[in-house]
């Protein structure tokens, strides 16, 4: 390419294969200093191992890394870092028991002479914290932080590395909008500076917002690149390869009767005074910020953690102590934490698929042949992508990991369906499938609770939308009424609406 | 869509051959040493291939051999189990004062044994139930746990012995002698009754739900019990399935001696653990494998065996070669990990 000014990192001709399967094809990328590009496509297109690849985790089986136009070879990602490429993980890549400041010099840290020089240590971290907007103490252990937070000190543990160049996966996934304002001022501050940043996201808005440039890959290979003034239609087109308009299916007024009631579930520590009613068919939806308590309301609910309030499924009064007390009377909770709490990552499909409803499957033995023809209708229906059959859960792509805990719990054929952020991290084609599902799911007389942070996905699901704040319901909204400006003043405590 | 491969997930992948080191490796491993043994044994002409050699280094494995299926269900839901060794010595000691004590009373002798063999068995129940019960209920890490029964369980045989040894009456010796060394000529009843517990375990383990929440719970705890997985009950199974487990191979070590004493079971507890462990199942829980376990507690039997038949390396050096064997082998499961 004519470029007048060498990328400070490019790939060429990049091929990668994980055993016999290829999952990059001749991928080529250019970085340029001082401009933000944007890595998009769907779930398992190859994004992170491009990023990977480029930040010296992952070696390629073909093609080439440049640095500033010269052929480099990795053999670790410290090699990288000595270059001043400079990685931020899908996953967290922190230490938990150690403290933030810890965690953001780990492997760097100051000294003065033979002693480390905390003090300095301190203040920096306190300073890069600052700049993000990021109210952890220093000496906080990382395991007791919000996953947003932790996020920052990533994020904070890249700044002090002075990158040049700065990969950055996904994100954003888990922060919340004013996080994610925090994060992108940054980002412009670093292009400002000259840094090179590679991003990825599956929410659009946000790419069309920073990046200078977009490459979209489809399958592990480029199928566009080019400036980034494309819309977010014509992105999600390119990614997915067909035309992804009408998001959100339909939504019809439920019919059925009240299959839940809860009356005043208190969650100690967490939620207090929780009321609601959940009619069959309904989609209900609950919106709220992030540490409001209601992921902690719904692991309360299932008997995942202790609580006091009555229940009531299907009229009758009902003691739930335990997931099992609530599969039994048909009730079953999605967690928003796939890779810590809802999947066996170092299993099988099938040894997760069934895991849940295993008495189903099991007389004296476990009917394996049983398993895999429910594994092939799991593959079938939720459109699971997998390289091979017996790939480990945790070597598929984000995406297709939320697709097989949906069908996992949709396995148990239950009546009530809680599902905690049932996109995160997920391509806008796979979410257009979900969104489907949970329709269908209502539509079959299924009582649903969607809990998210995404407000566009709560306004396009829900028949009702419940807000919390603090542990507490602050608000109830119906029909016309939902919509962003009234889920936001009522999540950020600014008015109360009639419940 | 241009994805049509990756929509077609294949059915086989190439990781899981025969081939595989890490399921080979343990299988080589014994049939180096039966070749070994083989080649000394024709040198001295001593009797490595012989029944009754065959047999008895079956005989004598199946104590810790039965206690290591067991291991491998707790070591397979992330737990750890040390105080076995102990737990033989304490039970054998209880099961000779019971007889002794009854032998006076109770006339016949079959009775006598039947007794015995429930006093063996419940009691082991109980000791599992009570590590079981520390670890899940009381939520103690299992090391310290079982380190502190470890040391109760030694503490009172020595008690119950006053230090010395408790032997069972004569009589009853020689009565129950043939539970140890009768059988089917050399296929003596320990080691009928270690193959049918190590077959039972290898089914269990891999074909019923129990097995594979074993699995699920090593694996990751959280996930199992957000999947409705009862954690509690199926850990506290693991400890008593391997309670009950030490009270059969102590039935079976009772006949041999007829005796028990502060030494009886020393060790046992790192023998089972490192026969699990070169067996292939992952110490830190998720992965576990019973046919692994019978085929590391024939290695390190065999180790001594071969150790007695040749003077080229000193027998006191057993030990020595034991620990490089389960070096080596926890260097393969890494392997295994790190060729991905
Ligand atoms: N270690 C591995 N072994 C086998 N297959 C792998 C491994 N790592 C990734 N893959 C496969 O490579 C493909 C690309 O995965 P990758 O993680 O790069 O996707 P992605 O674009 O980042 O997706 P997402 O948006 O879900 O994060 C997927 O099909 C995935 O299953
Ligand atoms: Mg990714």
């Amino acid at each position: 390419m004519g470029d007048a000014v060498t990328a400070p990192l490019a790939l060429r001709d990049v091929d990668r294969h994980f055993g016999p399967v290829q999952v990059l094809h001749g991928i080529g990328v250019d970085l340029r200093a001082g401009e933000v590009h944007a890595l998009i496509g769907e779930n398992g297109a190859g994004k992170s191992t491009t990023m990977k690849i480029m930040c010296g985790f992952l070696v390629p089986t073909g093609g080439e890394v440049l640095v500033d136009g010269r052929t480099r070879r990795f053999a670790d990602q410290r090699e990288a870092e000595a270059a001043g490429i400079v990685m931020i993980h899908q996953e967290f890549n922190l230490a938990e028991p150690l403290t933030v400041e810890e965690n953001v010099f780990l492997g760097a840290e100051l000294r003065r002479g033979p002693l480390l020089d905390k003090r300095t240590m301190r203040e920096r971290t306190a300073e890069l914290l600052d700049r993000l907007d990021c109210r952890v103490p220093p000496t906080a252990r990382v395991r007791d932080l919000s996953n947003p937070d932790k996020q920052m000190v990533e994020i904070a543990k890249a700044l002090r590395q002075e990158a040049r160049v700065l990969v950055m996966d996904e994100p954003t996934a888990v922060l919340t909008t004013a996080e994610v304002d925090t994060l992108l001022e940054q980002v412009d501050r670093l292009r400002a500076a000259g840094t090179a940043i590679l991003f990825t996201s599956h929410k659009l808005g946000e790419v069309k917002q920073v990046a200078d440039r977009v490459t979209v890959l489809r399958d592990g290979r480029v199928v566009h690149r080019g400036p980034a003034d494309m819309s977010e239609h014509a992105m999600a087109n390119a990614m997915v390869g067909r035309d992804v308009s009408d998001l959100y299916p339909a939504k019809a007024a439920p019919r059925g009767e009240v299959a839940l009631r809860v009356e005043e579930l208190d969650v100690p520590d967490h939620a207090a005074d929780v009321s609601f009613e959940l009619r069959r068919g309904e989609v209900l939806g609950f919106a709220g910020l992030i540490g409001s308590g209601r992921t902690e309301a719904m692991e309360g609910l299932v008997g995942l953690r202790p609580h006091r309030g009555r229940i009531e499924v299907d009229g009758r009064s009902v003691t739930i102590r335990s997931p099992r007390d609530a599969m039994r009377v048909g009730m079953v909770y999605l967690t928003e934490d796939r890779k810590g709490r809802g999947l066996l990552l170092d299993k099988g499909m099938r040894e997760n698929l069934t895991l849940q409803s295993l008495p189903d499957f099991s007389g004296l033995t476990v009917d394996t042949a049983a398993e895999e023809r429910a594994l092939d209708d799991a593959i079938a229906r939720f459109d699971v992508r997998a390289p091979m059959r017996d790939v480990k859960v945790g070597n598929l792509s984000g995406g297709n990991q939320q697709k097989l805990l949906l069908a996992k719990t949709m396995l148990a054929d239950p009546e009530i369906v809680i599902i905690d952020e049932p996109t995160r991290g997920i391509d806008i084609g796979t979410k257009q499938q979900i969104y489907k599902l949970i329709r269908e799911l209502a539509d079959e007389g299924k009582a649903v609770i969607v809990v998210s942070s995404e407000m566009q996905e709560v306004i396009g699901l829900a028949t009702r939308v419940l807000v919390m704040r603090e542990g507490r319901i602050v608000g109830a909204l119906e029909g016309d009424q939902i919509d962003e400006e009234r889920i936001n003043g009522l999540q950020m405590g600014l008015g109360r609406a009639a419940a | 869509m241009t994805g049509a491969a990756a929509t077609a997930p294949q059915r086989r992948d190439r990781s899981h051959s025969l081939l595989d080191l890490h399921v080979l490796g343990p299988i080589l491993a014994l049939a180096a040493l039966i070749l070994l043994g083989t080649g000394i044994s024709a040198t001295n002409e001593s009797t490595f291939l012989s029944a009754s050699n065959i047999s008895n280094v079956l005989s004598r494995s199946a104590f810790i051999g039965i206690i290591a299926v067991g291991m491998t269900f707790v070591i397979t839901a992330g737990g750890l189990d040390l105080s076995v060794g102990s737990m033989a010595a304490f039970i054998a000691g209880l099961v000779i004062l019971t007889m002794n004590s009854l032998a006076g009373t109770v006339e016949s002798v079959p009775m006598l044994v039947l007794v015995g063999m429930g006093a063996a068995l419940s009691a082991g129940l109980a000791a599992g139930a009570i590590n079981g019960f520390l670890v899940t209920n009381m939520r103690i890490e299992a090391f310290i746990v079982t380190l502190g029964t470890m040391g109760i369980y030694r503490s009172l045989v020595t008690w119950l012995a006053d230090g010395g040894t408790l032997s069972l009456d004569f009589t009853l010796r020689t009565a129950i002698r043939p539970i140890y060394f009768g059988g089917f000529g050399w296929l003596t009843w320990p080691i009928i009754v270690f193959a049918f517990v190590a077959v039972l375990g290898e089914l269990v383990m891999r074909r019923t739900a129990f097995g594979r929440y074993c699995a699920a719970i090593g694996s990751n705890e959280q996930v199992a019990r957000y999947s409705s997985v009862n954690v509690n009950r199926v850990r506290m199974a693991t400890y008593v399935l391997l309670g009950l487990l030490v009270g059969v191979a102590t039935i079976l070590y009772v006949p041999r001696l007829g005796s028990a004493s502060p030494t009886t079971g020393v060790l046992w507890e790192l023998e089972a653990i490192a026969a699990v462990i070169i067996g292939g199942t992952v110490l830190k829980g998720g992965f576990g494998r019973v046919w692994g376990t019978v085929i590391g507690v024939l290695i390190l039997s065999l180790i001594g065996n071969i150790l007695n038949l040749t003077d080229a390396v000193s027998p006191y050096l057993n030990g020595a070669i034991q620990g490089v064997i389960i070096i080596l082998a926890v260097v393969l499961q890494r392997e295994k990990k790190a060729g991905t």
